[in-house]
């Protein structure tokens, strides 16, 4: 076993936690991620484990959320899977094995810096983020965007005001940045 | 005594509370709810600043956005804003104004002088008396103009508050929150639709604020008051008040400006000033009212000439008046419920002159039929003339004087997707025309709807229409329902210095003037007299121009036509453009896995594509930066560097396709490279040109990991989609960009190997990984890893990845097992100095005008296949054998400099660009060979090596003698590469 | 403006990068005789007309489609919005 420990995408040791009156924003540096893509002409077969994994297949613009694994979809025959890198270190490998040749699969852990937004100021602090038709969104919508000029996933997770923002894990502290200076702004 | 102006009951502002402010330097006395301007007419001051071009005493025409006359510098300091209207300024306590345009005080500006030469300012002015001697423009005319003109000045210092962005959605968005607005908000939210309602006013209501008649039981600004209540109620409806429209984009995108703390004296700390709003929305209902237009004639801007219904606004919404005698000039009965509101509030009426002989006269005033044709009064009106449809003339004494010259709807925002207004008779206005942008509605008076009761019936008429609703629309209440009884009137016949346009001098003659030069179009009328060019872009004024110019012309108005309305409706802080994107926050930050290691090391940083890349590592001791990189790059070369190299663009491809899909991306060929090797790619555009290039490792049969310089990460990613599936989109192959999912270094000098052996789980020797070879491994007894035998610096060298998380614990690693051999972290200048060392290409070779034969790597594009680009690299124009060619370029002399951009010239022939031969792309010190050496482009350059040029930098005024060499300086053979 | 997309559904303009014609999913046969003209031709000679327009737009800060929209350039109305694979599929490109 290795002795090389992980910092988290803004820099720390412990993910980090920003209390509002109006919301919560934490640092989320528990998911392990690995995009599928469907092999030109295995589509049929990929769905197959894609709904034995997830329960359903992720349509456009949807995420289906479920433990341990969630997913939503990213573009044409592509998804990405969320889950619990505790127990899923090795989602790539996993899925690789899993879906067996009918799926591109990508390791995508180290490539993103996930926030959970949470609390009755949910809306308001999006909506000086990003276009997305925050208080319309269901639960289990997911969406790509721009916020600060990045390109971001933004899901509709379970539970009242939760929001996940999935941003480049190479610009955590600009995106950080701008949810805390939008919370402020909000209060 | 203060606010002797101030009506001793009414209004809608709060007595119970006195706001203190200063106004050029005096202090003086409001209420919350009063705007500057109101508080100021308050106090007896109806001089409010000077005219841009004569520097004429002015004071408000208006009581809203469309003033140009009472322009001040608002606040102090950094906040210092220029050309702010006093008649939206919310009055707040400790309010700081100053009156602008003025060289002296505003009673006694020295520029005035320029009211006496008006005979020689007229239209077209500058352009006539400034053009010669050209030289005098920029040395004196210039400064002297721009001193004189203009309007309130610059803070010159930092904006200190902050602007946000946001992005709002809803059904029904109406604009304006007066009669017509409040029915249609109050129809589309009960019937449950999303509503926004934004007006520009800190009040909502719009003129039922400003009139004393009654809806049902309750006065106007009651009922609106109680609405507003039950709409705020509505969870469904959001009430945007401060909040003005500015443009109407496409398909249904609104920008709207809400100033969030303008009415305060500092914005709350984290709080914005102002927010700028992207509206989507499926609907729209345009209510944003009417602007009441005056009338022309002799000396028609006097401190207290004012529009009659600002008068009354004044009067009935603030409970102040300009005057405590006041006379009215008007075409239509508007102007008539001016003179009855305010002689019922106590004031004066001097006399109501209506142009019409059936005006009406059934109240306790004077009414005369004639004309106003002059006034006098210094800083102030004092009389006005009156000529008497007899041809007597009779003397007004008044200190205000109300204009009411028919309305114009607000049609600016039906205007901003090319619609053009067109002509109403009985209104004599423009009205909004059949071409409206997608999805509006217009209600109220902006639609020409001028009665109360025909605004609120348009309301709710238009929600219902916009939103398709069988709802039993609100019970509206009774109200006013006066039709409009005007005879066209715009100017007094035979008047010269009769004001259009106030904010910008622009007179009856000037207009008359600009027609006698020639000037026939309406569009080039505004540009020759500069006609509706200030800041309230003509709102007051425009019309009146374009009635003369139908006159001279012998036209109609709408034969003549309007010019164009564009955004925004009303003058916009550039800082609300920007949001937060300004300073640190300009764009967004990348930081590599390695930043904070990095930090620690004291490194210094540079901005590459967003990225911030250790630049060079200073050490204790090294003065300058060529002494830290020197040090790096011998270190490098003499045991062994590290380096974050995690910012190349890395797009991870796989599908059965994925070999062939790289063979039509990449000029040379893929499909035969082993699994478990890596090959340099040179990617073409189709025309021909490089595009980019890297490498390509092969992980297994459908699995490469490709390389892109870091600067095209993003360009060469949507290429690469574009060839998937836009040309070849029956190939298997998947893209996805793993940029930032691994961290990347590169470990590079002869003692490369042995510190990576400490790490590496797997055998690494020349024989199991040779040169080339990439694998997926482990690190540190069991990390997945990846490991890539390439080489930028051309010594031996390994470019190792982990997850990015463990990015930092490997960098900490890989220093404390290159501890025994010195292992020296290299920054972005060490890394290019050992790249021209070698003579690699990058970014300044790969510049988007050179081919694969200027780079030397012609033999590269394969004819045996189809590549993007390579059809058209084999034109005839990019094969010329004197073609460019890369080449090595070094000082003759071992001391010289040699600058990069400079031109290589024979030694002995003229300098100039007939005779230019080449151009030098990158160039550095080179510490391993001790002078400078640079990469450059040389005419039939690879024949050449030997040769000595001049090397020329006109505007360095360098001049060099260099010799051609080969491009590789160091192990040309590449031995130290495969050791 | 806002762009239907055919997956996505209304989508702001600001979340794609422009390319231009549609006819640059109509790439020449590289082995045909007259490929150097005709690439010459592809590369060079396009329509920029006033009016109707087949354009291929990029929706980069979305889901990675290349779209086929069919654009007035006078008054921005979209008529038609397709994912550029399908129509390059109909036109028919494979591999």
């Amino acid at each position: 076993m290795h002795d090389l420990k992980t910092i988290t995408a803004l820099g720390g040791a412990e993910p980090r936690i920003d209390t509002f009156p109006h919301i919560t924003i934490s640092e989320n540096d528990s998911l392990a991620l690995a995009s599928v893509a469907a092999r030109l002409g295995s589509e049929v077969e990929c769905n197959k484990h894609m709904q034995a994994i997830l329960g359903s297949v992720p349509a456009p613009g949807q995420a289906v959320l479920r433990e341990p694994e969630s997913g939503f979809w990213m573009g044409p025959d592509q998804w990405m899977i969320e889950a619990p890198k505790e127990t899923h270190e090795l989602l790539a490998d996993d899925l690789k094995a899993r879906f067996a040749g009918c799926a591109s699969v990508t390791e995508q852990s180290g490539a993103w810096v996930c926030f959970d937004l949470a609390g009755p100021g949910m809306a308001d602090v999006t909506e000086r983020l990003c276009a997305v038709p925050i208080r319309k969104m269901q639960t289990g919508e997911a969406r790509r965007t721009i916020i600060h000029q990045l390109g971001c996933f933004v899901v509709r997770r379970t539970g009242a005001d939760h929001l996940r923002i999935i941003g480049p894990r190479a610009s955590a502290g600009t995106l950080h940045h701008a949810l805390i200076t939008a919370a402020h702004s909000t209060a | 005594m203060t606010q002797k102006n101030r009506i001793e009951s009414g209004g809608q502002i709060d007595r119970s509370q006195t706001h203190s402010f200063t106004f050029d330097g005096k202090s003086y006395q409001g209420h919350p709810g009063d705007t500057l301007a109101s508080a100021l007419l308050a106090n007896g001051v109806r001089l409010m600043g000077r005219s841009f071009k004569y520097h004429r005493p002015r004071g408000p025409l208006t009581a809203g956005s469309e003033e140009p006359n009472a322009l001040v510098e608002l606040r102090d300091g950094a906040r210092q804003e220029p050309n702010t209207r006093a008649t939206t300024t919310e009055l707040f306590d400790g309010l700081v104004a100053k009156s602008q345009n003025r060289l002296g005080s505003l009673k006694f500006d020295l520029l005035s002088i320029n009211d006496r030469l008006s005979n020689f300012l007229t239209a077209g002015f500058y352009y006539k008396t400034f053009m010669w001697p050209a030289a005098f423009w920029e040395k004196l005319y210039e400064p002297v103009i721009r001193h004189a003109a203009g309007l309130g000045s610059l803070s010159l210092k930092d904006d200190p508050d902050v602007y946000d962005k946001g992005f709002l959605h809803c059904d029904l968005l109406i604009i304006g929150a007066g009669p017509a607005g409040l029915a249609a908000a109050l129809t589309a939210g009960r019937a449950g639709c999303d509503v926004i309602l934004a007006d520009e006013d800190f009040r909502m209501g719009g003129r039922l604020n400003s009139e004393t008649f009654s809806l049902g039981d309750a006065s106007g600004a009651d009922w609106a008051k109680a609405v507003v209540a039950e709409l705020e109620s509505l969870p469904n409806v959001r009430v945007m008040a401060r909040t003005t429209v500015i443009g109407a984009f496409d398909h249904g995108i609104y920008g709207a400006v809400e100033r969030v703390s303008d009415h305060m004296h500092t914005p709350d700390t984290g709080k914005p000033r102002q927010i700028l709003w992207r509206i989507y929305t499926k609907r729209t209902v345009l209510a944003a009212g009417a602007t009441e237009r005056p009338i022309a004639f002799e000396n028609n801007d006097r401190p207290g000439i004012m529009l009659a219904s600002a008068l009354r606004s004044y009067a009935n919404r603030f409970s102040v008046t300009a005057d405590n005698c006041v006379a009215i000039f008007t075409n239509n009965d508007d102007g008539h419920r001016t003179a009855a509101d305010l002689h019922a509030k106590g004031i004066k009426i001097a006399a109501v002159v209506d142009v019409r002989s059936d005006a009406p006269r059934n109240y306790d005033y004077e009414v005369l039929e004639g004309q106003v044709v002059d006034t006098k009064g210094r800083l102030g009106l004092t009389f006005a003339e009156v000529k008497l449809a007899n041809g007597t003339m009779r003397t007004l004494e008044c200190g205000a004087l109300g204009l009411s010259g028919g309305w114009n709807p607000n049609v600016h925002l039906t205007c901003h997707q090319r619609g053009r207004p067109i002509w109403n008779e009985a209104l004599s206005a423009f009205v909004p025309g059949d071409h409206l942008p997608a999805g509006m509605t217009v209600a109220g008076a902006a639609s020409g709807e001028m009665s109360t009761a025909g605004a609120l019936q348009s309301g709710v008429q238009a929600a219902q229409d916009a939103l398709d609703l069988n709802d039993e629309a609100p019970a509206l209440p009774q109200a006013e329902d006066a039709p409009v009884n005007l005879k066209p009137f715009w100017y007094v016949e035979g008047c010269s210095r009769a004001w259009l346009d106030q904010q910008n001098d622009v007179t009856v003659k000037d207009v008359k003037l600009s027609h006698q030069e020639g000037f026939r179009s309406v569009e080039h009328l505004k540009r020759y007299t500069t006609l509706g060019m200030a800041t309230d872009q003509g709102k007051t004024s425009n019309m009146g121009g374009l009635a003369i110019m139908a006159e001279l012309a012998g036209k109609t108005i709408p034969e003549v036509g309007t010019t164009i309305f564009r955004p925004p409706y009303t003058p916009t802080a550039i800082g609300v453009f920007g949001g937060r994107h300004r300073g640190q926050d300009f764009h967004p930050k990348r930081l590599t896995p390695s930043h904070r290691w990095a930090e620690e090391q004291g490194a210094v940083f540079v901005e590459v594509g967003n990225w911030m890349r250790a630049q060079w590592f200073p050490r204790a001791g090294e003065t300058t930066w060529r002494e830290s990189v020197d040090r790096e790059v011998l270190a490098t070369r003499g045991s062994v560097g590290v380096c974050d190299v995690t910012t190349l663009g890395k797009v991870d491809v796989q599908g059965t396709d994925a070999a062939e899909f790289l063979n039509k991306i990449y000029c040379n060929g893929f499909a035969k490279l082993d699994v478990g090797k890596t090959r340099y790619g040179l990617m073409l555009r189709e025309d021909g040109i490089a595009k980019d290039d890297g490498t390509a490792a092969r992980l297994a049969e459908d699995h490469f990991v490709v390389t892109t310089t870091t600067a095209n990460a993003l360009p060469v990613y949507r290429h690469m989609e574009f060839v998937r599936q836009c040309l070849f989109p029956d190939m298997d192959v998947q893209l996805i960009s793993t940029t930032e999912a691994w961290a990347q270094y590169a470990v590079a000098g002869p003692n490369s190997r042995k510190v990576l052996e400490k790490i590496v789980d797997q055998d690494i020797s020349n024989e199991a990984f040779p040169f080339m070879a990439c694998a997926n491994i482990t690190v540190c007894g069991g990390l997945r890893a990846r490991l890539f035998r390439i080489s930028f610096s051309g010594e031996l060298a390994y470019e190792i990845a982990v997850p990015t998380a463990y990015g930092d614990a490997l960098i900490r690693k890989i220093m404390e097992a290159g501890a025994e051999y010195d292992i020296t972290p290299y920054g972005t200048e060490a890394l290019g100095v050992m790249r021209i060392e070698k003579g690699h290409a990058a970014g300044n070779e790969l510049n988007g005008t050179t081919t694969a034969q200027n780079l030397g790597m012609g033999r590269m594009v394969s004819k045996k296949k189809d590549s993007i680009g390579s059809i058209l690299s084999e034109r005839e124009g990019l094969n010329r054998d004197d073609d460019l060619r890369q080449v090595g370029i070094k000082p003759v002399d071992a001391g010289a400099s040699v600058p990069a951009g400079a031109h290589l010239m024979s030694l002995t022939g003229p300098i100039d660009a007939t005779h230019d031969q080449g151009y030098v792309t990158s160039a550095c010190y080179s510490p391993c060979l001790g002078h400078a050496i640079a990469l450059g482009f040389l005419k039939d350059g690879s024949q050449r090596l030997g040769e000595r040029m001049r090397l020329v930098s006109p505007l360095t005024k360098v001049e060099t003698e260099v010799e051609i060499v080969s491009p590789h300086f160091i192990d040309p053979e590449g031995g130290r590469l495969r050791a | 403006m806002i762009i239907e997309h055919p997956l996505l559904g209304p989508r702001d303009a600001a979340e794609f990068t422009y390319l231009g014609d549609a006819r640059l999913i109509d790439r020449p046969d590289w082995q045909s005789e007259t490929a150097a003209k005709d690439f010459f031709e592809y590369g060079y000679l396009r329509d920029n007309p006033a009016g109707w327009h087949q354009e291929l737009w990029f929706h980069e800060a979305g889901d990675r489609s290349w779209l086929v929209i069919t654009r007035n350039t006078i008054t921005h109305e979209i008529s038609k919005v397709e994912l550029a694979r399908d129509v390059a599929r109909s036109r028919g490109r494979s591999k």
